[in-house]
């Protein structure tokens, strides 16, 4: 199923500290991203890049029409199993929801040994609708009714053996088309010359 | 789970999208036709019967060991918005340092090719033809002007590298503090420690039998021997991959060794994979490549001068010179942080028509690569097969110790683990050792490199891989190491400089690497 990306505005990260001081020399372990969309539609899921993100992401959630939005949180303490080591720290994540409204990511990054976290390309989708159906050819899906065939000579070859072996044949026509594999050719060479130039650094 | 489930689909679909270009495919679809023939094959329940007839006949074994064989090789399908390179190598600053290393390599190459003034490819002319094809069999008699040549780089380049990695996002404060690590690696890789290796490597238990333990002329071979050996001969017999792969963590008889690693690594000796050597072959005759004589360096300076291995130069020779030629190792890129090397076609620099890869396979060797090769020549002795082995092999081990990654098996990961055991379970020696200037990695680095071939005696070494192909992973190779300094500690702890600590483990030879294993891992206190 397709995903359709909604558009939204993602605020600068705010740092939370204890206190009124700003030190510049404690590194803060919680940031907030806000989300804000400029028009209000209901979605369904986010994806992300992490960038030594420990944990978090809190989402507000309608369960149904009738209810108070209240806010849950998901994907907690799951994106790096150990804050301290980089396993997870550079993850793609993509979180399925369902009928959320309003989106505040708190992230968390309790280890002192990394310089900065954040998440990037933030993106938020909704489901899209599913993919439309294959489109058969108008004379298959209608056939002509079917005509008395002219008596032929009897030279010729039985007409419905010889349709049935060109369907079969359209079939498979149609079934290697459908099937590439990833398979590879062997060949190094371009038409069997191998006369190189340097090695390119690109 | 809907996200689990849509995982399983996607893996599915890429192993069956995957299987579709193989022989086993065409074979199951010639067999399926042929037994429609067969009369328990009846037209109204014709799936099922053909299921049934496949599992009867064994096919649907060859089918399931060749989807084992795709899930330990090829990693999981990762995130639509992923590019390419994610699967490659998730860390943006281990990429960057990959992609540095290899520019060195081929600055390095491309000098080397001027300044001998020898072209990187060159058709060879029948009458050299003809002289090669005739003396295929016994190349290792040639002996050609290689002064001039040099290896691309040796293992210890390849350590002031990863020696250099730094993580830009990582506190590398200069001052000590926790956070600095007193080995040679920089970068916060997760590794496991003792207990974690304990549940990892549960097989080499010491309430477990192993070969390499417990078939030793004191044991009776009541107790374990003979009915691991019988074991074993049911598990060929099954034809079945990923028992064989559970079977060998216990190590393998060396009468059905060969077998077994065939069976696990999912090579049958068809006929069309002959006819595939036959025509790597070809290439090696009609055109000759600079790789070629770093080859022949290589092997003149390794393997040729071992005890061991001296006997199987020509075999190394018609392995390697056929492995530089083969496009299909280059699909093993998509999940290694290396890439091949690319250029153009003469006068054609920059048309993307003319692009190719460089040498065919995109794999430079460095000093000691032959070594890769050279245990497997006591194993095979028909040079189909034993490429065919060696090939897969690399595409699944050997390629991850000589590039940049996080990856657990990575070269990277294997040197932090090794570090990391040391100053853990061995604190005073590796402290001792530091501050004598005798960094430990320096020492045991060549040997991980090479997974311990030409370090270790023969048939210890494949023992050792034995257990590599067992839990499909390299850090056992780390663990050892450590084990080999756990054993070795009180002449180390004596040593004053950094070349008495290389002496002390300069001969690894009579070593018997399962006690150790077993010792390092169950039996130290800690």
């Amino acid at each position: 199923m397709s995903r359709v990306l909604v558009p939204c505005h993602v605020k600068g990260t705010v740092a939370l500290q204890v206190g009124d001081v700003w030190t510049s020399q404690g590194r803060p372990g919680v940031l907030v991203i806000d989300v804000t969309f400029p028009c209000v539609t209901p979605f369904e899921g986010i994806t992300f890049k992490n960038y030594y993100t420990a944990a978090g992401i809190r989402v507000c959630q309608h369960t149904s029409a009738h209810t108070p939005a209240k806010w849950v949180t998901c994907l907690w303490d799951c994106l790096m199993p150990d804050p301290h080591s980089e396993e997870g720290a550079q993850e793609y994540i993509l979180c399925d929801m369902a009928r959320i409204s309003e989106l505040h990511l708190i992230l968390q990054q309790p280890s002192p040994l990394w310089l900065s976290f954040t998440v990037e390309e933030l993106q938020i989708y909704q489901q899209g609708p599913k993919s439309p159906s294959m489109i058969f050819p108008k004379w298959l899906s209608h056939p002509m009714p079917c005509e008395q065939p002219a008596l032929l000579h009897e030279g010729l070859p039985d007409p419905s053996r010889v349709s049935s072996e060109v369907q079969q044949m359209w079939a498979l026509t149609e079934m290697i088309r459908a099937s590439h594999t990833s398979a590879r050719i062997g060949h190094f060479d371009v038409d069997g010359c191998y006369d190189l130039n340097l090695l390119s650094y690109t | 789970m809907l996200q689990e489930e849509s995982d399983l689909s996607l893996i599915i679909a890429q192993i069956v999208q995957k299987l579709k270009g193989s022989n086993l495919y065409s074979q199951l679809e010639r067999q399926a036709w042929a037994s429609l023939q067969r009369p328990e094959i009846k037209l109204e329940s014709l799936k099922e019967d053909i299921k049934e007839f496949f599992k009867i006949s064994g096919w649907e074994k060859k089918l399931q060991n060749a989807v084992y064989s795709e899930l330990s090789v090829f990693p999981l399908p990762s995130h639509p918005a992923a590019p390419p390179e994610h699967l490659k190598e998730p860390l943006v600053y281990m990429r960057k340092a990959q992609g540095s290393w290899e520019k060195r390599i081929l600055k390095s190459l491309n000098s080397m090719c001027t300044e001998l003034s020898i072209p990187l490819a060159r058709k060879r002319p029948v009458g050299e033809q003809k002289e090669l094809l005739n003396k295929w069999n016994e190349m290792g008699t040639d002996e050609p002007d290689l002064s001039l040549f040099r290896p691309v780089y040796a293992p210890k380049d390849f350590l002031e590298v990863l020696i250099n990695l730094r993580n830009p996002n990582y506190e590398n404060g200069d001052s000590l503090s926790f956070r600095t690590h007193l080995g040679l690696i920089q970068v916060p890789l997760k590794v496991k420690d003792i207990p974690e290796l304990k549940e990892c490597f549960v097989e080499l238990g010491l309430n477990i039998g192993q070969l390499g333990i417990d078939d030793s002329t004191q044991v009776p071979p009541e107790l374990f021997e003979n009915e691991h050996v019988r074991i074993g001969q049911k598990v060929l017999s099954e034809q079945d991959s990923a028992a064989a792969q559970q079977y060998i963590r216990q190590g393998s008889p060396t009468a059905l060794r060969a077998e077994l690693w065939a069976l696990i690594l999912n090579i049958s000796s068809q006929p069309e994979d002959v006819l595939y050597y036959e025509q790597l072959k070809t290439n090696v005759i009609q055109h000759d490549l600079l790789v070629d004589s770093l080859i022949y360096k290589d092997v003149k300076l390794t393997a040729s001068n071992d005890d061991y291995y001296f006997v199987f130069e020509d075999y190394l020779y018609q392995v390697l010179l056929c492995f530089s030629r083969d496009t299909s190792v280059l699909s093993h890129f998509a999940f290694n942080s290396a890439s091949p090397p690319k250029s153009y076609i003469r006068g054609k620099l920059g048309l993307e028509e003319y692009a190719v890869f460089y040498p065919p396979n995109g794999v430079i060797p460095f000093h000691g690569f032959s070594m890769y090769v050279a245990p497997l020549c006591f194993l095979y002795h028909e040079p189909s097969k034993l490429y065919q082995i060696f090939r897969e092999m690399y595409v699944r081990f050997f390629f991850r110790l000589h590039s940049i990654s996080s990856h657990p098996s990575g070269i990277v990961s294997l040197c932090l683990l090794f570090e990391t055991l040391l100053q853990t379970y061995l604190p005073q020696l590796f402290y001792h050792l530091r501050e004598i200037g005798a960094q430990p990695l320096r020492i045991s680095f060549k040997w991980m490199v090479r997974a311990f071939s030409g370090y270790l005696a023969t048939d210890q070494l494949l023992l050792l891989w034995d257990r590599i192909l067992g839990y499909n992973s390299l850090e056992i190779l780390a663990v050892l190491a450590a084990a080999v300094f756990a054993f070795r500690a009180v002449n180390l702890m004596e040593v004053t400089s950094l070349a008495a600590a290389e002496a002390v483990l300069a001969d690894l030879s009579t070593l018997k690497v399962m006690p150790l294993l077993q010792i390092f891992l169950f039996a130290t206190v800690t």
